[in-house]
């Protein structure tokens, strides 16, 4: 099985200890991973604000960077979102229909592909869970406070598996933080408010760190805890899933 | 194009007033998730009447048809309106035929959208609109800030400063039983002295040519039942093949709209009352071009409940007026751009695209796709601000050349961690204005894998 790491851009640059936390804990879990030189972004920043035919060649980099292998793994469900949704506008060679089947985000491959059932892992926290939007109502990760279904969480079930855990219960189990890619740019009062009104409902609950599976979501919120001076840290959710604290 | 953020930033500036605002509507979507999670089939029959819907907008020609037929049959004028302006002079000719001066109307979107209450004022006719809310904003000379709860802007304190100079309510009075027993009091002698009511459809049935008005007040019901002559309006997506599918939707509609197992009254209209007349007005108004987009056609499934509305995150802290589209939130933000692009430009960005508006949604429109769909189309246009469409050119540049990629990445971390703070946050950093910048790490993380695993 050829394992490739894509790194979403933002995280490379700013984040690169999810980077690290991902490839550790694919490494401890017995997976041989490729990390391809040269890996750039999904093109989602483009495409979201509406120009998609300006993030075609990134597409295009993409497929070829990522083409020969049997998995493409990344800790974003945004961007995971991205390519298997809406790459439907570059011609569906063999390799982009594979690409669109085979890029997942991180908890879809260690549950669905390595069928983890328990983590060598220990963080004693009171840990707010974020459910971030692309991955809960894109990749269907778990069911959604919408809609009528019984259908796991994988990121519960995945930081249930982590010694030391004690997941919150918020009011609000999966709104959205605000952040939306240029909507944090282009409507910043909603989009700080959004995140503000998700901070306070984390901060009632006692929370001591903040979790997602998207980065995105978290430099957004982080950005408003840094600035509000609030000691509520955030943390991908590989960097928990990581941990041996 | 910034239109909507604009009016935003001015609703949000009130704080406790948009925490009141988001708490109200979001108490709402909490009743409709208790209403859906207790009917086990709920996800079955969102795809019955997707299906149902879906259906009938392929077949849209033969059911209308279908429907004029059987209406006419029971004796029913129908009438066809191409826009707007044809369907405000086409009620005005029957109210003319009439001589019908005084009108009692509930609650109709479709009227709104065609501005009709304006249009017969101007030609010296009284038109009150009998939904509490509906009434409210009447009275206030405003626009509704929601397809179902038109007042769910105003506190009652304002409703009661409002009924205190219009109706002469107690000055002060905020007691909600107090105020709606004044409307009461008030709107009957409306609907007494009445010649012509004035409805919305909820539905209409192809196989019995009637229509079903949904209603918590009442307010329809007493409308058509006093006045001689009944005008009922509505868009030609309201079709259902046949009576046995109302039922799907009569149960998902109320609840998805207030979270209630069914509206308060469901009435059934087929035929005139003895010695009145009873006329249908059928719109398109822009909807068969919306019909014929592939990728937005599903939108004419929309049964107006404003569940889309009521979830949607920027809804609940904008306010419904900050869409200025007579179907504000998350639908309204589909419909509109079809029919005016470059006025509506902005209103498929006011959105982060989170997917809850589609997993509501009744008749599972996909809301936010078509969004991500609309800003494309609106790129191609050419009217996103150029400054935004240069930047996501360049970005593209960027992000496919994995040198260009490298230096840009560098030198944004080396910016951020080295630059002062006041050349950081200036008025331009948007970002900045309530958040601070990812703090720059010394390497990214393709820097550290090359020194710590290339060999591997």
């Amino acid at each position: 099985m050829k394992i490739a790491l894509f790194i979403p851009c933002y995280i490379d640059q700013f984040y690169p200890q999810v980077g690290i936390a991902t490839l550790e804990l694919l490494e401890s879990l017995g997976c041989t991973v490729h990390f391809p030189e040269g890996q750039t972004c999904c093109g989602q920043p483009m495409a979201n604000t509406g120009c998609e035919r300006d993030a075609i060649p990134t597409y295009e980099h993409y497929v070829e960077t990522f083409s020969s292998y049997d998995y493409v793994v990344t800790p974003s469900g945004s961007c995971a979102y991205h390519v298997r949704k809406h790459y439907d506008i570059i011609e569906q060679t063999p390799e982009v229909q594979h690409l669109r089947q085979r890029t997942l985000d991180l908890s879809e491959f260690l549950l669905d592909v390595l069928e983890v059932e328990q983590l060598n892992a220990r963080f004693p926290a009171k840990v707010g869970l974020h459910q971030s939007c692309h991955g809960l109502r894109g990749l269907r990760l778990g069911p959604g406070s919408e809609r009528n279904l019984d259908a796991p969480s994988a990121l519960h079930t995945l930081l249930s598996m982590v010694d030391g855990v004690e997941i919150a219960e918020l009011a609000r189990a999966d709104e959205c933080c605000g952040f939306g890619g240029t909507f944090a740019i282009n409507e910043p009062d909603i989009s700080a408010k959004m995140g503000k009104d998700r901070i306070a409902d984390h901060a009632r609950a006692g929370v001591e760190v903040i979790t997602a599976g998207d980065m995105s979501c978290l430099m957004h919120l982080e950005g408003i805890l840094r600035r509000q001076g609030s000691p509520i840290q955030v943390k991908h959710i590989a960097e928990i899933l990581n941990s041996k604290a | 194009m910034k239109e909507h953020a604009t009016k935003a930033a001015a609703f949000i500036k009130d704080e406790a007033r948009t925490d009141w605002h988001d708490e109200s509507l979001w108490f709402v979507r909490s009743r409709r998730d208790k209403a859906a999670h207790g009917i086990p089939e709920w996800e079955q029959l969102r795809e019955l009447a997707s299906q149902i819907k879906d259906h009938t907008l392929s077949h849209l020609d033969e059911y209308l048809e279908a429907f004029e037929a059987k209406a006419i049959e029971n004796g029913v004028t129908v009438h066809w309106a191409a826009d707007a302006a044809a369907h405000n002079r086409i009620v005005h000719g029957i109210l003319q035929e009439h001589n019908a001066r005084r009108i009692v109307k509930s609650k109709s979107m479709l009227t709104e959208e065609c501005g009709l209450n304006e249009y017969l004022e101007a030609q010296g006719i009284e038109v009150v609109d009998t939904d509490l809310g509906e009434r409210i904003i009447q009275l206030k000379e405003e626009p509704p800030s929601h397809i179902v709860m038109p007042a769910i802007h105003l506190k009652k304190e304002e409703v009661g400063e409002l009924f205190h100079q219009k109706l002469q309510t107690r000055k002060g009075a905020t007691d909600p039983q107090y105020l709606t027993e004044a409307a009461r009091q008030h709107l009957r002698q409306s609907f007494l002295e009445a010649d012509a009511a004035i409805t919305g459809v909820n539905f209409a049935i192809a196989e019995t040519g009637g229509v079903v008005v949904c209603t918590n007040e009442g307010n329809a019901d007493m409308g058509t039942h006093l006045a001689p002559l009944q005008i009922h309006c509505m868009g030609i997506e309201k079709i259902l093949p046949k009576a046995e599918h109302l039922g799907v939707f009569t149960r998902l509609l109320a609840r998805s709209a207030t979270g209630q197992p069914s509206t308060i009254f469901t009435s059934h209209h087929h035929k005139a009352k003895d010695g009145g007349a009873m006329h249908i007005v059928i719109v398109d108004n822009g909807r068969t071009t919306q019909l014929g987009r592939p990728d937005f056609r599903n939108s004419l499934k929309c049964i107006r409940c404003g569940a889309c509305m009521n979830t949607c995150p920027i809804y609940r802290r904008s306010g419904g007026h900050s869409y200025d589209s007579t179907v504000p939130g998350p639908i309204g933000s589909i419909l509109t751009p079809g029919i005016d692009l470059k006025k509506y430009s902005g209103l498929p960005f006011a959105s982060t695209l989170c997917g809850s508006c589609s997993d509501v949604c009744p008749v599972k429109i996909d809301i936010h796709e078509q969004l991500y769909k609309w800003r494309q189309i609106i790129a191609e246009e050419g009217l996103l601000p150029t400054a935004k469409k240069q930047s996501m050119v360049m970005a593209g540049k960027v992000l496919s050349r994995p040198g260009w990629y490298k230096a840009a990445g560098k030198s944004a971390r080396w910016v951020t961690r080295w630059l002062p703070r006041p050349l950081i946050y200036t008025p331009l950093n948007t970002w900045g204005k309530a958040r601070e910048l990812p703090e720059a790490p010394k390497e990214s993380f393709q820097e550290w894998y090359r020194k710590n695993r290339s060999a591997s």
